[in-house]
């Protein structure tokens, strides 16, 4: 009797159609498991599947398919069942559709994302400035509107950034150069923290910023949006538009501009003459999906414009002294759109062409070509015919080609085996002054491998290497005073003397080869539905940039003389990086604590006082030291109530020098912040949120404050140039609507809500006027 | 149809491949040209007469920034008692013939101004510098000066300040101008 009890409880079936979420065709071969059961079965050839004997209760069904992402579904047993199951191809190919909002760039990956909300919400503004929302994110400015992102303290080429898989060479050893990225062009922008990146580089020893656009499902649609910006501040703002097409047949197209203008801004108390901007930029999408092959092209226009505060434009030592003992700046007009020298003008072609194809039984091949052509023109204040000659003008061209063949030999390996090729070449256009940077050609080869492993359900591995081969030529003339006694390159460096020498100076061709090995390792533990636990190491290691190895002369708006060296040799980074991160809506933490050993770490620092016909410089050097930064970056959610939510962030950061015992320079301070919001979404979708950000004074920083001769007065000027501002703590106002279903989109934003005046240590113009004062900015949003 | 496609996709990555290359690699073995630095200022010379006395004070730096450094050459002593008249000039040895630098601050003298201070190791002393030039706004430039040394010293300097985009007018100092400094020299001095 009991026997036959369970033997008619157990004579259930479940059959059914596995097809794909997009393009409805039958989805063969997709594996099926009953979960706490042997019982599994594999699609036959029309998707189709059949379990038997299903005794009553409920069974939990994981569906997986080489190509899709895996899925499990319960059902509650008491009868026949028949249904029909869709699958999502890979995130990869159809980004757009993937629900998954949490998804990162690989598994064990340590890092955080903006969603496209977020780069709207700084729709005019810079990719720096959206970045700085992140914990352990912060930025170096020169000014407001050039902003250059931080992460750990690191940045300029510590940080690689990644602009729709093509890595972003921008002259982007600068501090006062921002990356040219439009991030209205992008969906997503990743801040990879740990140590997943072998795939773009092996000098990573910051981290990675990765921007994304998406690719579109495969479904007849055209749509677009448009933003409209405006700024009380700066009396500007932005304009942005795109529009998308897709087809069923797998095209896609994407076109997209913005135009984005701002007049002088102002400080708390006074305006920051000449503190404006004007970009336009522009891309453009073109491409194919499908499961087994597909393409894209893209292209994007860069066309940036900063002015640069007047006052920050300065003649020697006495006049930054001067600056600095000022409480305002020396030039304060009247408000004008007006973009006068000294300004930065810059201009980024990026173009790609991508193409993946699969091999059934093998493997994904995935090819690319990229090119980008830079051109960088800074303005100073200059006599005469040069008035409208810039200072600097380089063009920097760059071609790559790479290639990359993922294989899964198992349901739980996954293996990316690529090539990297690449050829740099900088081009200094004649200014009528001697070119900080100067003619260089630059070879790259890489070659990597990286294995993605589930040891078990809750547990995945990642480890990977890394082989770059480098090689630096460069041509440059130098005086024959530095060659020779200065530096003593004479005998350091006969091979590179090429024997012209021209009155004072010596025509050179130093040449560097590189080779490069680094490691990755990652760690993801589940610990349970919400917690994972991720573990990052990895080995970097990076070239001295061009800037590093020959910068020879004055830079003008930091009123010093920076000299590379040419014995600065590469720069290694042992990276350790934990996080234990809660995924939950009412209450969620990240948790993730740092250490960076970086032996000989490349730092600019002042090394002693040149006098010219101008007056005294102090001189700069970069020279290399053993270095040490950890830190921890804590963020937390939690739910108030069904209307209000709380999130915190805290990061602390210590940056040593270890060779000299001292603090580094440039190191962000402790800061936090913290953020109150209200979201009713029968309401209008009405949001309200405070925020507020603090950053503390900091208190760590290399003292190299020193004398020099004032020869108008005749006395001894003290030059703090070291010293760090005090904390300072600001507050904001959000508040967005949405009408007509999302379609109708308001934004109203008060920033620095109370006009605190107040001085960031981060930003090189410090000496010289606040930061921004109070902005009242509105934007509007139409969907389409 | 998608082969074609893809066909052509490749032949035309590989003709942007080659075409980058080749455009971008010739020309290794060039010797490139050193720019000049066409803007620097490598000598000052402070010329100051009175009749057939004639002192100059001339500051010369031809590498620039870096290396060398510069040197002084101060032709004599001035003369107790006496009226100078000065005349500054700024040149760029660099270039054959020197570039006169002094033309372009004449054309340009509304963007500038020149600010003479002095110090002398000597009691109940003083000398005084005059600018005796004006430029279209009424406003002193300091190409040409006036000098008067009354007592001897033994020990003294005169700084030669060039001031770019000043507030004109200012209270004469050189701290009050503002603007970036182009020129600051300081020349050592006795008075007999």
């Amino acid at each position: 009797m009991f026997t036959t009890t369970i033997a008619q409880n157990c004579q259930y079936s479940l059959k059914g159609k596995i097809s794909d979420f997009h393009d409805n065709s039958s989805i063969i071969g997709a594996s099926l498991q009953i979960v706490n059961s042997n019982k599994n079965t594999i699609t036959n050839f029309d998707g189709s599947f059949e379990f038997k004997n299903l005794c009553k209760g409920k069974i939990t069904l994981v569906i997986k398919h080489v190509a899709c992402e895996s899925k499990t579904i319960s059902f509650i047993i008491s009868k026949d069942i028949v249904k029909e199951i869709t699958l999502e191809h890979h995130l990869e190919e159809l980004e757009e559709v993937v629900v998954k909002s949490e998804s990162k760039s690989e598994s064990t990956s340590i890092e955080k994302s903006i969603k496209k909300d977020i780069i709207t919400n700084f729709s005019d503004k810079s990719l720096g400035d959206a970045l700085n929302t992140l914990s352990g994110v912060s930025s170096l400015n020169t000014g407001n509107t050039i902003v250059k992102p931080m992460i750990h303290g690191l940045h300029s080429s510590r940080l690689l950034i990644i602009n729709n898989n093509v890595r972003m060479f921008d002259q982007e050893w600068g501090d006062e150069h921002a990356p040219n990225i439009d991030m209205n062009a992008s969906d997503r922008i990743d801040v990879i923290k740990g140590a997943n990146s072998l795939k773009f580089g092996s000098d990573a020893v910051g981290g990675l910023i990765v921007v994304r656009g998406k690719k579109y499902a495969r479904k007849d649609s055209l749509f677009g949006s448009s933003l409209m910006s405006f700024n009380s501040n700066g009396f500007g703002g932005n304009l942005n538009s795109e529009i998308i097409k897709s087809y069923k047949s797998g095209y896609y197209t994407k076109v997209q501009m913005s135009y984005r203008r701002f007049g002088d801004f102002k400080a708390a108390d006074y305006s920051l003459t000449n503190s404006g901007l004007e970009n336009i930029n522009a891309s453009f999408r073109l491409g194919y999906n499908s499961y087994l092959k597909g393409f894209e092209f893209y292209y994007s226009q860069v066309n940036n414009k900063f002015a640069i505060l007047k006052s920050s434009h300065i003649g020697n030592v006495n006049d930054l002294v001067t600056a600095i003992n000022s409480l305002e700046p020396r030039v304060i007009k009247e408000f004008s759109f007006s973009i006068d020298n000294p300004k930065q003008s810059i201009i980024h072609h990026l173009g790609k062409i991508e193409a993946y194809k699969r091999f059934q039984g093998f493997g994904k091949l995935t090819f690319q070509y990229d090119f980008q052509v830079n051109r960088r023109r800074e303005f100073d204040l200059r006599r005469g015919d040069l008035k409208n000659t810039p200072v600097i003008d380089l063009r920097l061209v760059t071609n790559s080609i790479q290639s990359d063949l993922q294989v899964k030999p198992n349901d739980n390996l996954k293996l990316n085996i690529g090539f990297l090729g690449r050829f740099q070449q900088n081009n200094p256009i004649s200014t009528g002054y001697r070119p900080l940077i100067p003619n260089f050609d630059k070879f790259d080869i890489g070659l990597y491998t990286i294995g993605n492993y589930s040891l078990n359900e809750s547990t995945e591995l990642n480890a990977g290497i890394r082989y770059d081969f480098s090689k630096i030529k460069a041509r440059k003339w130098y005086n024959i005073t530095d060659w020779n006694e200065t530096y003593n390159y004479d005998e350091l460096f006969p091979e590179f003397e090429t024997g012209t020498i021209a009155g004072v100076r010596i025509f050179t061709k130093p040449q560097y080869t590189f080779h490069n090995f680094s490691t990755g390792l990652g760690l993801l533990k589940k610990i349970n539905d919400d917690l994972s636990l991720f573990i990052n190491y990895g080995l970097a290691n990076r070239v001295p940039n061009p800037s590093e190895l020959f910068s020879d002369g004055l830079h003008h708006s930091a009123a010093r003389i920076e000299k590379g060296l040419l014995n600065i040799n590469k720069e290694t980074a042992n990276k350790f990086i934990v996080s234990m991160e809660r995924n939950n809506n009412n209450f969620g933490f990240v948790i993730s604590p740092y250490f960076k050993k970086i032996n000989g770490f490349i730092q600019l620092i002042p090394v002693g006082i040149s006098t010219t016909i101008r007056g005294a410089f102090p001189v700069y050097e970069y020279n290399q030291i053993d270095a040490e930064i950890y830190g921890i970056d804590i963020d937390l959610n939690k739910k108030i109530n069904n209307r209000l939510d709380y999130y915190g962030s805290i990061s602390l950061l210590r940056g040593k020098n270890t060779s000299e015992n001292l603090p580094l320079i440039n190191m962000p301070a402790a800061n936090f912040n913290n953020k109150l919001m209200y979201f009713n979404e029968e309401f209008k979708q009405l949001s309200i949120s405070i925020t507020h950000k603090t950053v503390l004074q900091q208190n760590r920083f290399p003292d190299y404050n020193f004398f020099t001769l004032d020869p108008v007065t005749q006395q001894d000027v003290f030059v703090d140039i070291s010293s760090t501002p005090p904390t300072y703590s600001i507050f904001g106002l959000n508040i967005s609507s949405a009408f007509n279903e999302g379609k109708l989109q308001f934004e109203l934003n008060v920033e620095n809500l109370f006009n605190t005046s107040y001085r960031e240590h981060l930003n090189r113009l410090r000496y010289f006027s606040d930061e921004l004062g109070r902005n009242i900015n509105f934007k509007i949003k139409i969907n389409y | 149809m998608k082969t074609m496609k893809t066909m052509k996709t490749i032949k035309l990555l590989a003709v942007l491949f080659i075409s980058s290359l080749v455009i971008t690699s010739c020309g290794d073995d060039d010797v490139i040209e050193d720019p000049n630095a066409e803007e620097l200022i490598t000598t000052v010379t402070y010329t100051l007469t009175n009749g057939s006395d004639v002192v100059t004070l001339k500051y010369t730096d031809l590498d620039g920034e870096g290396g060398s450094d510069g040197t002084y050459a101060i032709s004599g002593p001035f003369t107790a008692g006496a009226s100078y008249t000065g005349s500054i000039k700024l040149e760029n040895e660099t270039e054959s013939p020197a570039e006169n630098i002094t033309e372009e601050i004449e054309e340009e003298d509304e963007e500038h101004e020149f600010f003479y201070t002095s110090s002398l190791d000597c009691t109940f002393c003083s000398l005084v510098i005059d600018k005796t030039d004006i430029d279209g706004n009424g406003n002193p430039v300091g190409l040409e000066t006036s000098l008067f040394f009354d007592t001897p010293a033994t020990d003294g300097s005169i700084t030669v300040v060039l001031k770019h985009e000043p507030s004109k007018p200012n209270d004469g100092t050189s701290a009050d101008a503002g603007g970036s400094t182009d020129v600051e020299v300081s020349f050592n001095i006795t008075v007999l």
